[in-house]
């Protein structure tokens, strides 16, 4: 209790300090300036839209490989030696050192399969990163569903992958999103493997929009294109020695912490609001 | 055997039978060589002590012995009227149970609106006409002698029921496809005695439709419900035959010993 007490009050206390700091700095301005030299105009533009399409890509990759590979896990893969080896690596691959992941993707996506310093590539890390959150909260999710309602749907003349489909996959989605968010949490704060993919420090542009006036109307340029993320701004203005942009540097951490909270609040309350209706 | 059951065997059609049927759990022998009928729309009551193997014999007529790896079976299960082997590697055990529904002791119900439960045996058949569900949704709730108890909530969650009625949800939700025999495993054990007593009621109306086997621990039961009554014992079937008989006159001492409450 006491240690808990020692680490909320620190935590609290850092918050606070870095929120006092860096409030001056919040405003409008400051959500849709580029960085600048000159820290009074610096602003997040190019570092929040970086970490938002960053996230995306995050999750399109893996939330469906990450959900895949635990049903199969779950309810597919036969109980063998095998198995147990997945499982092992799972759980270790969960504490590998994120810059691991980060000297991985340079040699694998951005050099071997040749995509750049791009937002694609920094998407395929996290994505690596949070794989193995995400394995294991849908593992927990379907071991958490009782048995009787896999037999009540075989007993009716389901096949697998009818049970998997209207029950298996319905009844762990909360488990499952919480893991999602938790991890993408996570993700969202990572600094060290986005860096050694090489992502900006300083960067003035957007990537090219996602929706286009001419046919087809989707672009996926973007995904090439290079990036900055909010905690590699943060980085940027901390290591420079002019005050002013530590100031900068406070109100983006600020930013970031809330950003992290609220995911984090979101998973609680989605589990909150979809455990409800599920009771066995 | 006597002369008046030996008549009465002989009018009445077998639905499915089992032939010199043994099962293993990995190397257990939990079975052991088990010949019985179970007649044509008529109740079957498999009775016996804990462990004696009835629910585990009761679970190879739907396969459900399948889903669990090291599980072995020998001899067979002939269902009518096609003279098919249950059992045979070559028969898919979702055809099985395509024919053959099945009831647990603890009501299942999914996490899902009633009408949802029932509709869904239909579902997974591939019936995709919302009217052809609807009637049978009705149909099947109308046997389960639930209609009116739920006809004004049928997109409620099936947790709202009382735990009576969410067992004869989950007949209802095995009758809507129409099988051709039930199986129930204790289904009254979780529910009080109202509830159990609708549920006999139900059972004793529904064998017009649909044979009917059920494993109970409750030997008033298998005398209330059942035409006929195999005792079971440490995975041998030690007597089978006409309920009446069976419990007045058992021809076997361990029988006797077992319903008279000397033993088990």
């Amino acid at each position: 209790m006491v240690a808990l007490m020692i680490g909320v009050l620190t935590f609290v206390a850092l918050f606070l300090d870095m929120a006092l700091d860096g409030f001056g700095r919040l405003s409008w301005e400051f959500f849709t300036n580029y960085p600048s030299r000159r820290a009074g105009q610096a602003g997040i533009l190019s570092a929040w839209v970086g970490s938002t399409l960053v996230m995306l890509t995050t999750a399109f990759f893996a939330v469906p490989l990450g959900v895949a590979a635990g049903v199969y896990l779950e309810e597919y893969a036969p109980k063998n030696w095998v198995t147990d080896l997945i499982e092992i690596n799972i759980t270790n691959l969960a504490g590998v050192p994120s810059i691991v992941y980060g000297l991985l993707a340079l040699g694998l996506f951005v050099y071997q399969f040749g995509l750049g310093q791009s937002i694609l590539s920094a998407g395929l890390t996290l994505a690596l990163l949070i794989l193995p959150v995400v394995i294991v909260a849908t593992r927990e999710a379907i071991r958490s569903i009782p048995q009787a309602i896999r037999e009540g749907s075989y007993a009716l003349g389901a096949t697998q992958w009818q049970t998997v489909r209207y029950h298996i996959l319905p009844y762990s989605s909360a488990g499952i999103l919480t893991g999602v968010i938790i991890g993408m949490a996570r993700a969202i704060g990572e600094t060290a493997p986005i860096i050694t993919i090489g992502a900006l420090t300083f960067i003035a542009f957007l990537p090219p929009a996602p929706v286009t006036a001419e046919p087809p109307f989707l672009s996926f340029e973007w995904l090439l294109s290079p990036f900055t993320v909010m905690p590699i701004q943060m980085f940027n203005w901390t290591s420079r020695p002019e005050a002013a942009f530590h100031a900068n540097a406070a109100a983006a951490g600020f930013v970031l912490v809330i950003m992290t909270l609220a995911m984090n609040g979101l998973a609680i309350w989605l589990r909150y609001r979809l455990r409800r209706n599920l009771k066995w | 055997m006597s002369a008046p059951e030996t008549h009465v065997m002989e009018v009445l059609a077998t639905k499915a039978e089992a032939r010199k049927l043994s099962f293993y759990y990995g190397d257990f022998r939990a079975l052991k060589n088990i010949s019985m009928p179970v007649h044509e729309h008529k109740v079957t009551a498999l009775i016996g002590p804990s462990g004696c193997g009835k629910s585990t014999f009761l679970r190879c007529f739907n396969r459900m012995h399948d889903l669990y790896p090291g599980n072995r079976y020998e001899g067979e299960i002939l269902l009518q009227p096609d003279n098919a082997n249950l059992l045979a590697s070559t028969v898919d055990p979702i055809e099985v149970r395509m024919r053959i529904g099945m009831v647990f002791q603890k009501p299942n119900p999914f996490p899902k609106t009633v009408f949802e439960n029932v509709a869904y045996g239909l579902r997974v058949r591939g019936e995709s006409s919302r009217r052809r569900i609807e009637e049978k949704v009705e149909q099947a709730l109308h046997d389960a002698a639930l209609w009116e108890e739920v006809k004004d909530r049928l997109h409620q969650p099936a947790y709202n029921l009382s735990g009576g009625q969410q067992q004869r949800l989950c007949i209802a939700r095995a009758l809507a496809t129409d099988p051709e025999l039930l199986l129930f495993d204790e289904p009254t054990s979780a529910l009080d005695p109202i509830a159990t007593a609708s549920i006999e009621e139900l059972m004793h109306d529904l064998k017009e439709r649909v044979t009917i086997l059920i494993v109970t621990h409750n030997m008033q039961q298998a005398a209330r419900v059942s035409d006929f009554t195999a005792y079971m014992y440490l995975g041998d079937l030690i007597e089978f035959g006409i309920t009446d008989e069976l419990f007045i006159k058992p021809k076997m001492k361990q029988t006797e010993d077992y319903i008279t409450g000397r033993f088990g």
